[in-house]
């Protein structure tokens, strides 16, 4: 029997609630290796959604980011190193997502990927049983990278289950 | 109206496709590496840190933070915001004609202890309403955020008040389809937890899902 807390939106005024920990870079932007990501958060008309919080969660550390009124985040990580999965298989470098918005009950999982990783992408145990694959590896962007995330309709992200 | 209306806000944003169910990887078994500035034990009183008292009934609210093998989750990090007592948050977002009180910024933080434990001394927060539907409004909560041991564990959720007639109608606190799942979004009035002449205590356990915390191939 599942006797955990079930989830609640965060609300339209979660950052109230962030203070002293509502820093937008996992790594210190300073580092040679480190990787600017940008993108914008959509609803299903194809608006921004300006009152997103978007967190990642990597070995390397955590950071999060409330979305700016035109629905856009942005922060500074590095890399991570591929990951043992199940079985043997390696998993391709990632960074774990999680989105809590006002209409969100509970978060929405997703993951970024890298688009310098085709081989690695491709023996991936989770992109290789997608059909949109695509929605999770982050494209190029000069020296940035983007990922944009559709919470609903045409071109939604794949979200995971947790 | 016999029933609670739907969660609008979810119309344009609730995902229309089925989750993929993934592969965990140690990156989502690990724990939180989070950068924040250090937690001071002021963080935890709402009532403080301005020039007077805010208004309201005070109260604290205390309880336990385990995972679902009943395991105390000692040191995760725990943020609240709410309402003042008039039903209003210290955001600009807010347009609910209810007084700003001065003394009551509304957010407050702290860490579990060894034993999992958590104690916030805060007012009850006022019931406000909201344009979901004609009539609509909030019942008193307080906003939850706990980071737990692993990304799976990750949790936010809101504290609900025993005995308050606006549950009933609730959209947020009624999209949670189980009846015994929503109980547990409900604090416990609790003497033992009261402060005799000084405030009410209510206690809010919070239990934590998520996958085994034993990496994979250990």
């Amino acid at each position: 029997m599942d006797t955990s807390t079930p989830p609640q939106t965060v609300g339209p005024f979660f950052t109230l609630g962030l203070g002293g920990c509502a820093h937008g870079d996992v790594v210190d932007p300073a580092r040679a290796d480190a990787i600017g990501i940008v993108g914008v958060v959509r609803d299903g008309a194809g608006e921004p959604v300006a009152d997103a919080l978007v967190e990642l969660w990597q070995a390397e550390g955590c950071a999060r980011a409330a979305t700016s009124p035109e629905g856009s985040f942005s922060f500074v990580t590095v890399k991570p190193a591929p990951l043992p999965g199940a079985d043997g298989a390696t998993q391709a470098p990632h960074v774990a997502v999680s989105i809590f918005a006002r209409g969100l009950l509970s978060r929405l999982v997703t993951r970024i990927y890298f688009p310098d990783e085709p081989e690695a992408n491709a023996r991936d145990p989770l992109l290789g049983q997608l059909d949109d694959a695509g929605t999770l590896v982050a494209e190029p962007e000069g020296p940035w990278l983007r990922f944009d995330i559709t919470l609903q309709g045409d071109g939604e992200t794949v979200f995971l289950d947790g | 109206m016999s029933e609670p209306l739907p969660y609008r806000s979810s119309a344009l944003r609730l995902p229309r496709r089925g989750l993929t169910i993934a592969p965990a990887t140690l990156v989502e078994l690990g724990g939180p590496v989070y950068g924040h500035d250090p937690v001071l034990p002021g963080d935890a009183d709402l009532t403080q840190g301005h020039s007077g008292e805010p208004l309201g009934e005070r109260i604290v609210v205390a309880g336990r933070v385990l995972d679902t093998e009943g395991l105390p989750l000692p040191d995760t990090l725990i943020e609240v915001w709410q309402a003042n007592a008039a039903g209003r948050y210290t955001h600009a977002g807010d347009r609910h004609p209810a007084p700003l009180d001065p003394n009551f910024s509304g957010a407050g933080r702290c860490l579990t202890d060894a034993e999992g434990r958590y104690r916030f001394t805060t007012i009850k927060p006022g019931a406000y309403p909201w344009e979901n539907h004609d009539n609509a409004w909030r019942p008193a909560h307080i906003h939850f955020s706990v980071f737990g041991r692993s990304f799976a564990q990750r949790l936010v959720t809101q504290m609900y008040f025993p005995g308050d007639p606006l549950l009933k109608w609730d959209p947020i606190f009624n999209a949670v389809p189980d009846a015994a799942a929503r109980q547990r979004l409900i604090a416990a009035f609790d003497l033992e937890t009261t402060e005799p002449a000084w405030a009410l205590g209510y206690r809010f356990d919070i239990v934590l899902r998520g996958r085994a915390a034993t990496p994979m191939g250990d």
